[in-house]
C-alpha cells in the first residue's frame, strides 16, 4: 500500500466539501486510484472520465497512464479559468 | 534578478514593473504587457442575470508558481527577449480591478510582441487558476473557453487532453 495526498481544488472541491485528504491505495496509476475514488459515492462522480476534470502529478499535469509513487500528490480539478 | 512569478492579493502597479524591468538592462528597446481584468458582462450583453458583482480567484498554490516558471522558460526559448514577469491575482475582485499581468522586454519589439501574446495564451489554459463569479443568482464557476485551448494550439505547445 502506498500513500497518496490527494488535492481537491474549485467546483470539485466544493461538490466533495474537502480540499486535501491522504488516500491509501494499491492502485498503480492515476487510472486504477480514480476508479476507487468513484467508487466511494455518487459524489465522486464529478471526478469521472467523463467530465471536463484535468489532473495533476506532483503539481505537474497528467494523464490516467500516469504512474503513482508511495507520498505523491495528486490533485483534480475543472478546465482552469485564470487570466 | 527580479521574481520573474508574483501571486498575491494586493493590486499592481504597471508603470512601476515596467520601469523595473527596464531600467535593470540598457539592452531593452521594447516593453510589451498586457493587462487583464474583471469584465462585468452585464455590460457587453446588457442583460440583468449577466451582471458580475464580484470575482473570487482560487489557485493551486505551488503548481501555479511551477506551472508559470515553466511557460517564461519556453518563451525564452522561443523568442529573443531579454526578460518576463509575469503577476496573477487571487482573492476576492470587483469589476475594473486587475486580474494578470505580464510584462516582457527585447531589443526590438517583435519579440516582446510575440512573447507577451504567447504567454498569456498559456497561461489561460495550462496555469492553475479559477474565477468564480458573484451575480444577482449567486456564485457560479466560470466555464472554460474552447478558444482558449485554439488560441494556445496555434503556437504548436503540446499540452495534455
Amino acid at each position: 500500500m502506498i500513500t497518496v495526498h490527494l488535492r481537491y481544488f474549485a467546483s470539485i472541491r466544493e461538490t466533495l466539501n474537502c480540499s486535501n485528504e491522504d488516500w491509501q491505495t494499491s492502485a498503480t496509476s492515476v487510472a486504477q486510484l480514480r476508479s476507487e475514488l468513484l467508487g466511494r459515492g455518487p459524489a465522486y462522480q464529478c471526478l469521472s472520465p467523463d467530465k471536463p476534470v484535468r489532473m495533476a502529478l506532483d503539481q505537474v499535469m497528467c494523464l490516467d497512464s500516469a504512474t503513482l509513487q508511495d507520498g505523491c500528490e495528486l490533485g483534480f480539478f475543472p478546465p482552469v479559468t485564470g487570466g | 534578478m527580479q521574481a520573474r512569478v508574483r501571486i498575491q492579493t494586493e493590486d499592481f502597479d504597471l508603470s512601476h514593473e515596467i520601469d523595473l524591468l527596464r531600467k535593470s538592462d540598457t539592452r531593452v528597446g521594447a516593453v510589451c504587457s498586457f493587462v487583464g481584468t474583471v469584465r462585468d458582462t452585464r455590460a457587453l450583453t446588457g442583460q440583468a442575470h449577466d451582471e458580475v458583482k464580484s470575482m473570487a480567484l482560487e489557485h493551486y498554490a505551488g503548481m501555479t508558481e511551477k506551472s508559470i516558471e515553466a511557460m517564461i522558460d519556453e518563451a525564452h526559448i522561443r523568442f529573443d527577449i531579454y526578460q518576463a514577469k509575469v503577476i496573477h491575482r487571487i482573492g476576492e475582485l470587483a469589476p475594473t480591478d486587475q486580474i494578470v499581468m505580464v510584462a516582457v522586454t527585447s531589443a526590438h519589439r517583435g519579440e516582446s510582441f510575440k512573447a507577451c501574446e504567447f504567454l498569456m495564451d498559456y497561461l489561460k489554459t495550462q496555469a492553475p487558476f479559477w474565477k468564480k463569479e458573484l451575480g444577482p443568482q449567486g456564485a457560479r464557476w466560470v466555464d472554460a473557453r474552447v478558444s482558449d485551448d485554439a488560441a494556445l494550439a496555434r503556437w504548436g505547445v503540446q499540452t495534455l487532453p
